[in-house]
């Protein structure tokens, strides 16, 4: 077995397994179960194709950024372009595969957390698609600076409950969705939207996000006749990442993962949770990096994106970067801020504040890199829903 | 044999059901806490299950989420629950039963917390987060100090867990009385008698049933049944109420001696 597959219980080394109450044992079982099964059934393949293809528009452009490149002057960026996706961001290709599971497994009410909204809108899509009952959890915060995918959801005919315990952001919208599955075992899918949580979840995520890579490493194989150099990507819980990532960990083409630098190196300003203040802790459901405490309290985590403001991180990042298979970096809100601003005049693109933490990375790589060197970066998703984001901390910035 | 099977062994030998509450350690103050564990400990509480407070409760629901949170505002670290459980130790002999999420267990260090936490007089802990062979692992350590793990079941569990989890479980078993988060309700589920019905049928651990019970009713049927009745947040919304009201521990002790007439005078027959 591949040294990047996790065991049976769900662990990449240390990291991933299963912490939950005993009530969710029985569903987790249930799902795993199911999913194992499916996971090497060419029918359930092909219906998830079939949905990547024809509902999602699979697969993206791997697309060489010249503008950037050029401007650069050093490795050539490439863009794999999720964000040309139905919805705007690589959440779809998950909320796609899973709820073709949750329909297998006769499920009839579909709940998620979302950060940003991104997945939460992917959740609300497909359910509309296919007729159920949609429930999202998020964080009053993010509600608050993500109106626009409150709004589409809503359209979508997806219940968006405001979450406002703790932070009021994706951790808490976690909780709040654990908290109604725990309640509703029976009838209820949990649509999670990123590779974290108890087994299987990480595994399930990264499968269906894992098409990214098998198509930018053929996609790239048949333009140039070899592999990348590198490749980049933000993490928040991480499924862009190793949804990118996977199918290249066995060749020899260097990772970096980019973490949120938010406003500040101290505990509560960032949410890097491979900086100083991250230690191997468990969090809803799975033993990986948290940021926390000396107590084993879970630290506030600030960024200025939604989608990577979370405490903890995807169990396969944490492995990976324990045995060095992948780096991992951190860009801060400036840099990602710059970065929008960046793509989008020099190559007109605008990219998702969470995609723009990658941009900012390959930004600060590529001229250290030959011009014979090529890199991939996730374009993990679109930013129209961050624009009055961007519109507000630039106008507080300028108030300062 | 650990106070709190021999709790168990008196309440069977006398006839009697047990009754367990719940609080959140250092709400809202450890001094509070302090005083309301005795008057629990007074009105003849059997069993007193303290919360360590954590700042993700995913399987609590509103009232004790707050209440984790009013102690995590006090600054509360699982050493204060500790040196709290050694001073109650010095005024009673009540069994005390840690009630925590892994995480902040484990940033402890559960061979250095399971040596202190005997060196204090606490007799079982209960990992919310922690099942199969985490769980087997932890309970290891703690039996290796004198500590019972106490474990959940609930009605999702299969026959073949309950077997396994009650293989490691000491103490006793906590039936979560359905699925769900922590919260008063007004009616106990039917789905408790049945688990603990099949508890019964592969172990002869007492089983206490919790969550949601918040009556006198709701008691009076759970001991119809089950070994023990386990309150928690009807107490701590009580112990919301009465912070802004003041004296603490004596409207505490006032409510739970009308939630447990019964309760009140078997402790003062002993
Ligand atoms: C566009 C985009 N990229 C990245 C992320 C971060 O999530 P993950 O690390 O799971 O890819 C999000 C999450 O909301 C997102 O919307």
């Amino acid at each position: 077995m591949s040294r990047y597959e996790p065991d049976e219980r769900g662990y990449w080394g240390e990291f991933g397994g299963r912490f939950v109450p005993e009530t969710l044992v029985a569903p987790l079982d249930e799902l795993t179960e199911n999913y194992l099964a499916l996971r090497d059934d060419a029918e359930f393949s092909r219906e998830f194709l079939y949905y990547l293809r024809d509902f999602a528009g699979r697969p993206t452009p791997l697309y060489l950024a010249e503008r950037l490149t050029e401007k650069l002057g050093g490795a050539r960026i490439f863009l794999k372009r999720e964000d040309l996706t139905h919805t705007g961001a690589h959440k779809i290709n998950n909320a796609i595969g899973q709820i073709l599971l949750a329909r297998r497994m006769g499920k009839t009410r579909i709940i998620a957390e979302t950060g940003a909204g991104q997945h939460g809108v992917a959740t609300a899509t497909v359910c509309a698609r296919f007729g159920l009952e949609c429930v999202i959890y998020m964080g009053t915060e993010d509600i608050r600076r993500q109106e626009l995918n409150v709004f589409r959801m809503r359209m979508l005919g997806a219940e968006v409950h405001g979450v406002d315990s703790g932070s009021r952001t994706l951790k808490d919208a976690i909780n709040e969705s654990l908290r109604d599955w725990v309640t509703n075992v029976r009838d209820t899918y949990y649509l999670l939207g990123s590779a974290l949580g108890p087994h299987p979840y990480p595994l399930m995520v990264r499968d269906f996000q894992s098409v990214i890579g098998r198509e930018a490493r053929e996609q790239f194989l048949e333009r140039e006749g070899s592999l990348p150099d590198a490749l980049v990507a933000c993490v928040g819980g991480g499924s862009n990442a190793i949804g990118l990532f996977h199918a290249f960990l066995e060749d020899d083409v260097r990772m970096i993962g980019v973490e949120a630098g938010g406003s500040g190196d101290k505990l509560g300003m960032h949410a890097a949770r491979f900086a100083a203040g991250g230690h191997v802790g468990i969090l809803q459901g799975t033993k990986s990096y948290v940021l926390q405490d000396a107590a084993g309290q879970v630290a506030a985590t600030h960024s200025i994106s939604a989608g990577l403001d979370y405490a903890s991180i995807g169990p396969e990042h944490a492995y990976l970067r324990a045995i060095g298979r992948v780096e991992y970096a951190s860009a801060t809100d400036d840099e990602a801020l710059a970065a929008f601003t960046e793509l989008s005049s020099t190559e007109g693109i605008i990219p998702a504040l969470e995609t723009a933490h990658g941009i900012a990375h390959a930004i600060k790589l590529a001229p250290k890199l030959s011009p014979e060197a090529a890199m991939i970066v996730n374009l993990s998703g679109r930013g129209d829903k961050d624009l009055m984001s961007v519109a507000e901390y630039e106008n507080g910035r300028a108030e300062q | 044999m650990s106070r709190i099977a021999s709790r168990f062994e008196e309440l069977r030998s006398a006839g009697r059901k047990g009754f367990i509450p719940f609080v959140s350690a250092g709400d809202p103050d450890l001094e509070t806490s302090f005083r309301i564990v005795l008057a629990l400990a007074d009105l003849g509480a059997d069993i007193i299950e303290l919360g360590v407070p954590f700042s993700d409760p995913m399987a609590d629901g509103p009232t004790i989420q707050a209440s984790s949170m009013r102690a995590l505002a006090n600054g509360v670290r699982l050493e204060d629950v500790i040196e709290l459980s050694r001073q109650i130790r010095e005024s009673s002999e009540v069994p005390i039963v840690l009630f925590s999420y892994l995480n902040p267990l484990y940033q402890y260090g559960l061979e250095r917390l399971a040596h202190d936490a005997a060196g204090s007089g606490i007799d079982g802990i209960l990992v919310t987060d922690a099942v199969d062979e985490e769980a087997a692992e932890i309970g290891a350590i703690f039996r290796s100090n004198g500590l019972d793990l106490i474990s959940l079941i609930a009605p999702t569990t299969s026959d073949e867990r309950l077997a396994k989890i009650a293989a490691n479980a000491n103490g006793f078993l906590y039936a979560v009385s359905r699925a769900g988060v922590t919260g008063a309700r007004s009616e106990t589920s039917s789905a408790a008698e049945e688990l603990v019905r099949r508890a019964r049928a592969v172990t002869d651990l007492p089983v206490a049933v919790g969550f949601g019970i918040s009556t006198s009713g709701q008691i009076e049927e759970v001991w119809e049944y089950a070994d023990a009745a386990v309150v928690g947040s009807a107490i701590v919304a009580e112990i919301e109420r009465a912070i802004s009201l003041g004296n603490v521990p004596e409207r505490v002790r006032a409510f739970v001696g009308s939630l447990l007439p019964a309760v009140a005078n078997t402790g003062t027959e002993n």
